[in-house]
């Protein structure tokens, strides 16, 4: 199956951007909605600021989501909705706008991502506490697999794992034992007489667990690594759940390909890298891929423009008709090479599940396993600074023609219109104007009700679904009841300093030292997230630095608002901030931000990182932000060497020349 | 910074809580030229100063890490918020021993209303010793227990570590969650001094939530400690046990002698302060600690903690 990952602005903009994509050949359509929906805010909430629209679709209620699949046959059409802590909600409202179109939600095909360690883990896009989220999504896996049976509830998503720096042996061995957390509690909500009675349910939902996996461009370890996973996922089939069917032991896969190492400079490389991310996926028949969708080549400079997906499915429609890739039996059958490769990974894997599994599962081990990321990106980065790790265009063979491609008016990205959010504010206005507030009111309170027992959720999210409720009054319902929740972030246990560069640290480690004791106190500074994008990989490590060369370092995590970010640098007496974002809010936080901070009286300064598009930057400057990083700054300790200056010259103490 | 410890003093003894942070600052600073209006700032919330002890209620927490301090805390601070109780917690992260660097992870973990002025969170570094304080903990907690009603320092630690944060809180809170053995095997074996307060997280487990609580009960009994409660609570959602605690917390302090607790936490942070200051060697000539101690209980109570510094910096130079 072909399709590209799409969905911004409105639910009418991207209804019109699917059946243009449907009409070009994507045979699937790939749902992008935008954080406040994946985290269950309205579009007039305070977190939802500058979020609106950006990277996906706002689906608020049931009429959003009956506009944005407005003429496409949901009957015939295969859905896969990147939805995670919300998922049980935009599930219902798909069934409802099929229901009122009067098609069987038995015959809605589809996938719900659905999978809530990963988020914790790498994705940020978390609502509720861990437990009550694994509730929520067995409650629904045992909902849809007698209710909607062609759908997949769940796709366990090693994808972010690779995204946050796995390595091959942690993408596999952190997924498949989030599949066995899953699968534990689903077992334990089946129906008890068939349970006892006969396997095949348990069968069923095993068969119905498909998996959502990155593929790096080291192709052939990557190749490896899907039939390791294979592999291991029979085993742990027939194993663990005694599942005897070899179609259901059957291990199923989507492919998004690699944007960890995808680069802003000379992008134009990242299509081959693609190419070559997309073969490890293929190549051999016994471990392909079931759907594949590719990013496109200008992802790290900002959002893509339809034109730029248009030539990531082209590549695959290539690969699928012009060459004879899928013309033979599994190539690397009888390799030695191949056979080996897969054995060190599984054995690799089995080991590293065997920790997870003494620390009580994959829910008890997130903490064990963020940090066992942060650390693995931390090493890979350190590779990348000292070279060992070569990146064509950014740490090597990096003079360059200027490039045509980022040339044009737009910078070669695509740029979101304004005034979305009050747009939607609005609209969310007239909808609940229009609606029946106390069958609302009633079918909330029932949500609540149900969330405080051990009945399934699907029900009560149906009917509040029905009855026209939000998204965030459902998650707010819930949140009521479970309660909110702050991920561990994994950096306080992350190993110190790199051997590499031990010079350059220690240099730095100096002035650090010199600056410290010239302003009285050690440089402390404020890192965290503003807005609603968890993509925590870069403060993390931004954190990670800052504190292997001296400074105090208060970390403050993903999804902060101004006002708390004012608060807590008014309150640390911090020397610097640092924040990070990645969705595109950039232009309505950051200002934000600094006024919040003159207001407070705070003259700390700020530095910027993250997906920051070059047109973007002048006027952030302008704003008053002292320096903007972007994805091709992948030298850390330069970063960290100019803040340090940047303190030091704020605050009179002079910048001896490191 | 032009804010002198003088008009830093007065803010606080009049309530304004806006001037925590630049008195953090302050105190943090380790510049000679800031010494002066540390010591004006310190005498300016003295007892002297004040018109007797600070109101407020120094609590120490500490426990291990893992153990659910952070979400104990969150709660903590929001059921004190709602009795209209201000709160200042002064949490202290252990530190690289390496680079100097730390993270300090807590202010993540702490939930609080950013646009409530009533609550201050305040992270350092406690410089590589687990559960040790930072370098200038007991002096914010002196300065700023003249202006909020609560003031939390949080360690962490087990064992022997948590006697530093005795030397300076009313109340020492140890929070251990549900079958981790270690706080009850110290407690046995007397590692660990016995704490005023022992919490027991997780409550809503149930059974090995109520069994530790049982044991830690026990163990207590067998060693003839009697006033040492234990609660139960859940931070989880609905959270439990709060009332109970903060109860706990109140009975205690109201039980306490609140100006011979405090004087010797003057005393405590005297000894530290001089021993950063001067070292090993300075305490030698003193005749070492139990001297250097003898000499402070020797001095008039009245004594601010510059007053009581300047007294042993007088007596090894003599």
């Amino acid at each position: 199956m072909m399709r590209t990952y799409a969905g911004h602005s409105t639910a009418a903009k991207s209804n019109a951007l699917y059946r243009g994509n449907l009409a070009k050949g994507q045979t699937g359509l790939s749902v992008a909605f935008d954080l406040p929906t994946q985290t269950g805010y309205d579009a007039d909430h305070e977190l939802a600021r500058g979020e609106v629209g950006k990277v996906g679709v706002p689906i608020a209620h049931k009429g959003a989501m009956a506009e944005l699949m407005d003429g496409i046959p949901l009957d015939t059409m295969n859905t896969s909705m990147t939805i995670n802590a919300t998922a049980a909600w935009l599930l219902a409202l798909y069934i409802v706008v099929a229901e009122e179109q009067g098609i069987d939600p038995k015959v809605l095909q589809g996938t719900t991502q659905n999978d809530i360690i990963k988020e914790f883990l790498a994705r940020g896009t978390y609502a509720f506490p861990p437990e009550p989220s694994m509730r929520l999504i067995a409650d629904m896996v045992a909902y849809t697999v007698t209710e909607v049976p062609r759908w997949n509830p769940i796709n366990i998503c090693s994808y972010h794992l690779q995204e946050a720096g796995a390595t091959p042996v942690q993408e596999i061995a952190y997924a498949l034992c989030n599949a066995i957390a899953v699968l534990d509690a689903v077992r334990l909500k089946l129906p008890v007489e068939s349970e006892a009675s006969d396997q095949s349910l348990m069968g069923t939902v095993f068969s119905r667990i498909s998996f959502f996996v990155n593929a790096g461009v080291r192709f052939i370890e990557e190749h490896a690594k899907m039939r390791a996973m294979g592999d291991l996922w029979e085993q742990i089939g027939r194993e663990r759940y005694g599942v005897q069917d070899p179609k259901h032991l059957r291990f199923r896969y989507g492919v998004q390909v690699n944007s960890l190492g995808l680069t802003e400079s000379q992008p134009e490389n990242n299509v081959q890298r693609i190419v070559l991310e997309t073969l490890g996926v293929t190549l051999g028949r016994d471990a392909r891929a079931r759907a594949i969708q590719l990013p496109a080549w200008n992802e790290a400079l900002g959002l893509p423009r339809p034109w730029d997906q248009q030539w990531s499915l082209r590549i695959q429609q290539i690969l699928a008709f012009e060459t004879d890739l899928l013309e033979y039996p599994d190539i690397f059958e009888g390799s030695k090479v191949m056979e080996g490769l897969v054995e060190e990974l599984s054995a690799g894997a089995r080991s590293e599940m065997a920790i997870v599994e003494e620390h009580g599962g994959a829910v008890e081990a997130v903490a064990y396993m963020k940090t066992a990321l942060v650390d693995s990106h931390r090493q890979r980065i350190s590779r990348i600074e000292s070279g060992d790790l070569v990146v064509v265009g950014q740490n090597a063979f990096r003079e360059s023609e200027p490039s045509p491609l980022a040339a044009g008016e737009d910078g070669g990205i695509m740029t979101v219109e304004q005034g979305l959010e009050d747009e939607a504010k609005l609209a969310l206005e007239q909808w609940r104007a229009a609606r029946d507030q106390s069958a609302v009111d009633d079918a909330l309170a029932e949500v609540r009700r149900v969330a405080a027992t051990t009945e399934n959720i699907m029900p009560a999210t149906l009917a509040a679904a029905r009855a026209g409720a939000t998204t965030g009054e459902w998650a707010q319902a819930l949140r009521d009841t479970f309660g909110e929740y702050r991920a561990p972030t994994g950096v306080g246990e992350a190993g110190a300093g790199s051997r590499t560069g031990a010079v350059e640290l220690e240099e730095l480690r100096d002035e650090v030292a010199r600056v410290g004791e010239a302003l009285g106190r050690r440089i402390k500074i404020l890192v965290g997230k503003p807005g609603l994008d968890g993509h925590s990989n870069g403060a993390e490590q931004i954190a990670v630095r800052a504190r292997d060369v001296g400074m105090e370092v208060v970390y403050e995590g993903i999804r902060l608002t101004p006002s708390q970010i004012v608060t807590s640098a008014l309150q640390e007496g911090v020397h610097v901030i640092g924040l990070s974002i990645l969705s595109g809010s950039h232009r309505e936080l950051i200002p934000l931000v600094i006024e919040g901070l003159s207001d407070a009286g705070v003259d700390a300064p700020v530095v910027l990182g993250g997906i920051i598009p070059e047109a973007d930057a002048g006027p952030l400057l302008q704003a008053g932000v002292a320096a903007v990083y972007t994805p091709k700054d992948f030298d850390l300790t330069r970063i960290m060497r100019d803040i340090v200056a940047l303190v030091a010259q704020r605050n009179g103490v002079g910048a001896a020349g490191v | 910074m032009s804010v002198t410890g003088e008009e830093l003093a007065q803010r606080l003894r009049e309530g304004d809580l806006s001037a925590a942070p630049a008195v953090l600052n302050l105190v943090e600073s380790t510049a000679p030229a800031q010494r002066p209006e540390i010591d004006a700032l310190l005498e300016g919330v003295s007892p002297a100063a004040l018109g007797g002890e600070a109101a407020a209620h120094v609590v120490g927490i500490t426990g291990p890490p893992g153990g659910g301090k952070s979400s104990l805390l969150s709660e903590l601070i929001g059921h004190w918020r709602t009795q209209g109780r201000t709160v200042a917690v002064l949490a202290v992260d252990p530190s690289s021993k390496r680079s100097g660097g730390a993270l300090l992870g807590d202010r993540a973990r702490i939930v609080v209303d950013p646009a409530d002025r009533g609550v201050l969170v305040r992270s350092s570094a406690a410089g590589g010793r687990l559960g040790g304080l930072a370098p200038a903990t007991r002096a914010a907690a002196h300065a700023l227990a003249a202006a909020f009603d609560i003031v939390v320092i949080e360690t962490v630690g087990v064992g022997q570590s948590e006697t530093e944060v005795a030397e300076v809180a009313d109340t020492v809170v140890v929070v251990v969650q549900p079958g981790s053995g270690d706080v009850l095997q110290f407690l046995k074996s007397g590692i660990m001094e016995i704490p005023d307060v022992l919490v027991v997280t997780k409550a809503d487990l149930g059974p090995p939530a109520l069994r530790s609580r049982r044991d830690l009960n026990a163990a207590l009994r067998s060693l003839g400690e009697r006033n040492t409660r234990v609660v139960a609570v859940s931070s989880i959602s609905p959270a439990q046990g709060f009332d109970e605690l903060i109860a706990a917390l109140d009975a205690h302090r109201e039980g306490l002698d609140i100006a011979t607790r405090r004087l010797s936490a003057r005393r405590a942070s005297a000894l530290a302060d001089f021993a950063a200051e001067h070292g090993e060697r300075g305490l030698r000539a003193l005749g070492g600690r139990r001297a250097a101690l003898k000499l402070l209980d020797d001095q008039d109570v009245s004594y601010d903690v510059p007053a009581l510094t300047r007294a042993l910096e007088a007596a090894a130079t003599a």
